[in-house]
């Protein structure tokens, strides 16, 4: 072939040292022989000069990452609302209380004695026993019936013991705990309020199933919206991803700077739905805490910990990868070039 | 090298832009496709670029027939090929070194590596020192220098061009001709497309006169 005697006049042109390297070799696959440390800093170049690009259209970008982060704030914001939720009831545990209330004439030793006993019962967590003494103290105190309470002859209280379930029983095995109480000797009758806890719980599972549905069309929604800029983006550059393919380069090669884009648009989305939720925490905390304080709770509003934060950013990221991988696929083959050549 | 054997081409809805072509470009010849516009000359070209295919014949290519390249397998049979457009096709918003190294960094070369064959492209089309500017900032023949210099730089077997002078004045075209002459006499390829038989006439190779999307008789 004429190529051969020709090559060694090429090479003294060029001025190399090394033997020119063959286009055919490198036309076998853009991996192999690439060494993984080109391979690495090609995507490294990708990953900040796309970085670049965006922040050289902070307007645009912003925007989009906005809509992004809006989108993601969403179920992240009804997330904290369904932890908060769990932390209300978990915290009223005193809400599940079983108050037994015994016989007249059981003696004060007797109901220690079914404390104890009750102790050990499956199911429950704690005992304690108010001594119809105490009640009666504490009733004078509290009631503002101090007068009339002075003018019993003998005391109208029976002992009681508090039973508290373990903390997650399910309302009806509270119940069941409730009913096998009521029917021990002494017992006369048992006052429980589960049905209030099961209404709450119930509650909590529509909330907690609309935040996963609500989590899932939004994600959708996020990865439209970044498909949707990936193609506008696509659009924009079209001379290039022409100019690109007519020397040669893979659709892979053209995807990767449209498909880092995408994971920066999500990762900024996921950033500013971080902005969002905790700025609203801001803004709620004080407000929650005065309501909480005139229900005698010291409760606060718990934000997002830092796993959850980082689901909502590795999310974004995710998505916006997702979103420009469906966009790029789809759109980079439609360019083909030379149409004009 | 290049070699084709009774190929038509016909777009959907329009008329035969090549039919019953055969043709043969030897390894290491230089020759140029004339005719009047309309006759095939681009046709040609992207047929051995595989930007189309035949409808009915043979195109081979460096020993390989374009019919067996398949889609994915397109861009690595590109990179053997050097193009050179009549409007130069350069990123405008990337500097000189970065429009010529393109084909490199697409190829996955090394960035010392690149930076030097880099380098050799623009000595070679003269434009060396010029590397930091951008394309706008470049004269047209100088641009079309640049063009040249990416369609080389990645040690082409083939090169073809399109018009290459079809935006310049009688004397840049001459020197660009004299380029694509002196990469000729290294060994590469080369096929010009160009209706200025004047310059060709004088250049004296090989010509190759397509009429109708045929050659003209006595070619």
């Amino acid at each position: 072939m004429a190529r051969r005697k020709n090559r060694p006049i090429r090479k003294t042109r060029t001025g190399e040292s090394k033997p020119a390297r063959r286009n055919k070799a490198s036309s076998q696959s853009e991996k192999r022989n690439n060494p993984l440390g080109s391979y690495l800093l090609r995507h490294l170049q990708n990953f900040l000069g796309t970085l670049g690009r965006i922040c050289r259209h902070p307007v645009s970008s912003l925007m989009t990452m906005s809509v992004i982060g809006i989108a993601l704030a969403l179920p992240a914001a009804l997330y904290v609302v369904v932890e908060n939720g769990r932390a209300i009831v978990g915290g009223w545990d005193s809400v599940a209380d079983l108050s037994v209330y015994l016989d007249r004439q059981v003696s004060a030793e007797a109901a220690d004695e079914l404390a104890r006993a009750l102790r050990d019962e499956d199911g429950v967590a704690a005992t304690k026993v108010i001594y119809a003494d105490e009640a009666l103290e504490q009733f004078r105190e509290l009631s503002g019936f101090g007068g009339a309470v002075d003018g019993l002859t003998e005391n109208p209280l029976p002992h009681l013991v508090v039973v508290r379930p373990r903390p997650n029983l399910a309302p009806q095995a509270i119940e069941a705990l409730g009913t096998a109480i009521s029917g021990r000797p002494g017992v006369d009758v048992v006052q429980m309020d589960t049905e209030w806890v099961s209404r709450f719980q119930g509650l909590l599972d529509i909330v907690r199933r609309g935040v996963a549905l609500a989590a899932l069309v939004l994600a959708v929604g996020v990865i439209l919206i970044v498909g949707n800029t990936i193609r506008l983006d696509i659009e924009n550059r079209r001379d290039e991803i022409e100019v690109s393919k007519l020397i040669g380069a893979s659709d892979v090669f053209i995807r990767r700077p449209f498909l880092y884009s995408g994971f920066w648009y999500g990762l900024g989305g996921g950033a500013i739905a971080l902005l969002i939720v905790f700025g609203g925490m801001w803004l709620l905390r004080g407000p929650v805490q005065r309501v909480a304080g005139l229900y005698g709770s010291d409760f606060t509003l718990s934000g997002l910990h830092f796993p959850a934060a980082l689901a909502v950013l590795a999310g974004g990221a995710v998505l916006g990868w997702l979103g420009s991988w469906f966009a790029s696929t789809r759109h980079l083959r439609q360019i083909e070039p030379g149409q004009d050549l | 090298m290049i070699r084709f054997e009774h190929v038509f081409k016909r777009y959907p809805g329009s008329h035969e832009a090549l039919s019953d072509l055969s043709l043969h470009v030897r390894a290491g010849e230089m020759s140029f496709l004339t005719g009047h516009s309309g006759a095939g000359k681009s046709t040609l070209l992207k047929l051995i670029a595989l930007i189309e295919r035949p409808t009915r014949g043979q195109v081979i290519v460096n020993g390989q027939n374009t019919a067996r390249v398949s889609r994915r397998k397109i861009p690595a049979y590109r990179r053997r090929i050097g193009m050179v457009f009549q409007d130069h096709k350069q990123l405008q918003d990337r500097t000189v070194f970065d429009n010529v190294s393109l084909p490199l960094l697409v190829a996955g070369i090394g960035h010392r590596e690149a930076g030097r064959r880099v380098r050799a492209a623009l000595d070679q089309v003269g434009l060396l020192g010029k590397e930091k500017l951008a394309p706008v900032q470049l004269s047209t023949g100088e641009q079309q220098r640049v063009g040249i210099a990416r369609a080389v730089v990645s040690k082409p077997d083939i090169l073809i061009a399109d018009e290459p002078t079809g935006n310049l004045d009688p004397d840049l075209s001459v020197e660009i001709m004299e380029l694509f002459q002196r990469f000729n006499e290294v060994g590469v390829t080369i096929v010009i497309a160009s209706h200025d038989h004047q310059l060709v006439e004088r250049l004296g190779m090989r010509r190759l006169e397509l009429e109708h999307g045929r050659l003209a008789a006595g070619y």
